[in-house]
């Protein structure tokens, strides 16, 4: 669309080095301006993202996914998305009925799954990468599977706490970026409660299987951490993760 | 305690940063901390309050205690009786009148700047509107030189931002080339690195500086990691132009950065050190936002937009290049919207130019802030017109590593364009020895001008 007859043939100068980044490098000018597909394939990036913000989360979807598990459907402080997004404090504690009814069970772990700021990622890929998760931490007491609406990661603290667990690993959407609106995050906090800091977790990001870090290798990571936590009875920068270690020589 | 009454409405506000943060237009970060202005009569019934408060009154009343906060002490040691004397007599009111007359030109208001404290020019701009923003900024030059000059009239500089996910030397070059040919790269070519390793830092420092050095670019380079890994990277003999660091207003929040005043005099230190500088002895490249101490759990009760004028105050002791107030990127709990992120970019540049720094902005949003990239049009086109010194180039708006989006090479060239702006004279003779440029000072078609791009792009063989 950018070449007009009078133009040489296009050869772009930056071709060459495109495959080297994902940048938005060599999109050639009109004016000052950008190409029409340039603009549009911009447009189509960002309101993927702003789509995948707004979504309205179903947490049935997810219940239906687990049906041989329990689970729970919780609710934060926060009623809406627009109150979500301005008051990130509302979103980190449960309502008064929800908190009501989480009690503690004897159990060593707790998986929360919260919608962030992407339910598109939470709906396509908590299931799978919990099955994959499953798999390799049978000898863990696992509490029933909390599935929160409007949740922050420091949600997971709260129902931590509540539930009497030592570990708690919240699978939360991403904040969408223009090249992936749907990236799962796992946040692992070791003797959760209201007020932990981010430096005292461990957090595996960019869980998605196009383009980013497929099922496998974060479910690997999620038990390794969860292991090595429970081991040393912490989490957050004072442990290391080595568990891509062998995985890069795999 | 404060007070006024209005249309038979008595308003009320305990103590000073009361009546600061009351009077601030409506933000959500000052709502989320729970001392916005209860109603919009009570936000006016502050700036009435504010209106007539004698400035000396903010030399007398600290809104954090000078015993507690080592930002205050430093505003409260430094300030300059002197310079405050043109202006001692008057009200923040009468502050903001003085400003708009032609008496308050360039160089009354450069005599001014040591005499404001943080607070009496965060004061005076919640008293103004986007236009008195504008209008005075434009009035207050800041000019700071390291390899080149930036911050004169008619000049607008780009930062190069070409962050790349994984630090990938041929893809970060890829995106300096392309910048480069846009005619951006004056302010510095600035990459924040995905990975906090020093050996990365040292890596990557080292790819701009081969690249400027065989080309001869009359510009500076960073790369913005946290300051003690590159007093590390110059203990390595790495060759550092900049020293970065993220500051804030409050003593507390700094420390949430992991640092304090006498850490940063040491990073300005080891960077002076390796005087690598030619045009002008700058070596420090502050980055800063409404909101951030907030975050950190450090803001005493005192609206953003003050902690963030006051964080103004702690760049100015370290004389800096560049300023960089990152204005919509700490996301929508701070600045909500298109409207809030605009108005916060306003007066960050007013606050920081009338203390006398050299402020760029990064006119930006995240994906869950309520704007978009007509919002950044707009936002990028007020700052040109109140003279910012420089903004950021990101190819394509699309920030691949901090996923955010910002302006781009080509929203850089419509801004000069449409503002008759020019780069840095030193960058602007520079791109026009390469052909970049044509003799009138046009961007060329890079597929027009072969031998330019050609030579650029045989840099290092990525070009191959």
């Amino acid at each position: 669309m950018s070449d007009s007859a009078e133009q040489p043939p296009a050869v772009d100068p930056l071709q060459r080095l495109r495959s080297a980044t994902p940048a938005r490098i060599g999109l050639g000018r009109c004016g000052h301006g950008l190409p029409t597909r340039a603009l549009l394939e911009f447009q189509l990036a960002h309101a993927r993202a702003r789509d995948a913000v707004h979504e309205a989360f179903d947490p049935g979807r997810v219940v239906a996914g687990l049906s041989d598990r329990e689970t729970r459907v919780v609710s934060s402080c926060a009623p809406d998305r627009q109150t979500y997004l301005q008051r990130p404090d509302l979103g980190r504690r449960l309502t008064d009925i929800d908190a009501a009814l989480l009690t503690p069970g004897g159990y060593e772990a707790a998986f929360v799954v919260a919608d962030g700021l992407s339910s598109p990622a939470v709906h396509a890929h908590a299931v799978p990468l919990l099955r994959a998760v499953f798999a390799r931490i049978g000898d863990w007491r696992v509490a029933p599977i909390i599935i929160a609406c409007q949740g922050r990661v420091a949600l997971g603290d709260d129902i931590g706490e509540r539930l009497g667990v030592g570990l708690v690993a919240v699978l939360i959407g991403e904040r969408p970026g223009l090249s992936a609106p749907d990236s799962l995050g796992v946040y692992v906090t070791w003797n959760p409660q209201p007020g932990r800091q981010d430096s005292e977790r461990n957090c595996i990001s960019n869980i998605r299987p196009a383009g980013g870090l497929s099922y496998e290798p974060a479910a690997r990571r999620l038990a390794w951490l969860m292991n090595a936590a429970r081991h040393q009875r912490l989490t957050g920068v004072r442990l290391k993760d080595t568990s891509a270690l062998p995985t890069l020589r795999e | 305690m404060y007070a006024t009454t209005l249309a038979g409405t008595r308003h009320t506000f305990p103590d000073l940063k009361s009546v600061l943060a009351a009077a601030t237009p409506l933000r959500s970060g000052d709502v989320l901390a729970g001392i916005s202005a209860s109603s919009m009569a009570q936000r006016v019934a502050a700036r009435y309050v504010l209106a007539d408060l004698p400035l000396t009154t903010f030399l007398s009343e600290a809104v954090i205690p000078y015993e507690a906060d080592e930002v205050t002490r430093l505003i409260v040691d430094t300030h300059d009786a002197g310079a405050f004397a043109r202006v001692s007599h008057m009200t923040v009111g009468q502050l903001r009148e003085w400003l708009l007359t032609d008496d308050a030109d360039a160089s009354a208001l450069a005599q001014l700047s040591p005499g404001l404290t943080p607070e009496m020019v965060a004061a005076v701009c919640k008293l103004m509107r986007n236009q008195d923003l504008i209008a005075v900024a434009r009035k207050r030059q800041v000019v700071t030189a390291f390899r080149n000059t930036i911050g004169l009239k008619g000049r607008l500089s780009v930062r190069i931002q070409p962050n790349h996910p994984t630090d990938d030397p041929t893809g970060i070059a890829a995106s300096i080339l392309d910048g480069l040919l846009n005619g951006c790269g004056d302010a510095v070519i600035g990459i924040n690195p995905a990975s906090d390793s020093v050996e990365t830092q040292i890596l990557l420092l080292r790819l701009i500086d081969d690249l400027r050095e065989r080309y001869a670019i009359p510009t500076q380079s960073c790369v913005l990691a946290h300051l003690t890994n590159t007093i590390a990277a110059i203990e390595q003999q790495a060759p550092v132009d900049l020293v970065f660091q993220s500051i804030a207003g409050t003593e507390a929040a700094n420390r949430g950065f992991g640092i304090d005043l006498a850490m940063l005099r040491e990073g300005r230190d080891a960077g002076l050190s390796l005087a690598r500088h030619t045009v002008g002895a700058n070596v420090m490249y502050f980055e800063t936002g409404q909101g951030s101490a907030l975050s950190a759990g450090a803001h005493h009760g005192v609206d953003q937009q003050t902690l963030e004028t006051r964080a103004y105050a702690v760049a100015r002791a370290f004389e800096p290049l560049l300023v960089n107030s990152v204005v919509g990127f700490i996301g929508p709990e701070y600045l909500y919207d298109g409207k809030q992120i605009a108005r916060a970019a306003l007066e960050d540049h007013f606050c920081g130019k009338l203390l006398g720094l050299p402020m760029g902005v990064d006119v930006c949003y995240t994906n869950h802030a309520e704007a978009d990239q007509d919002d950044m049009d707009s936002i990028l086109t007020l700052l040109g017109a109140a003279g910012v010194n420089f903004v950021m180039g990101v190819p394509g708006a699309d920030d691949v590593m901090l996923n955010y989006q910002s302006t781009s090479y080509h929203d850089a060239l419509y801004v000069r364009d449409v503002l008759g702006l020019h780069p840095a004279p030193e960058f602007e003779d520079w791109l026009m020895s390469l052909g970049i440029l044509d003799a009138a000072g046009r961007i060329q078609d890079p597929r027009l001008t072969a031998g330019a791009s050609e030579r650029l792009l045989s840099y290092g063989g990525v070009g191959k």
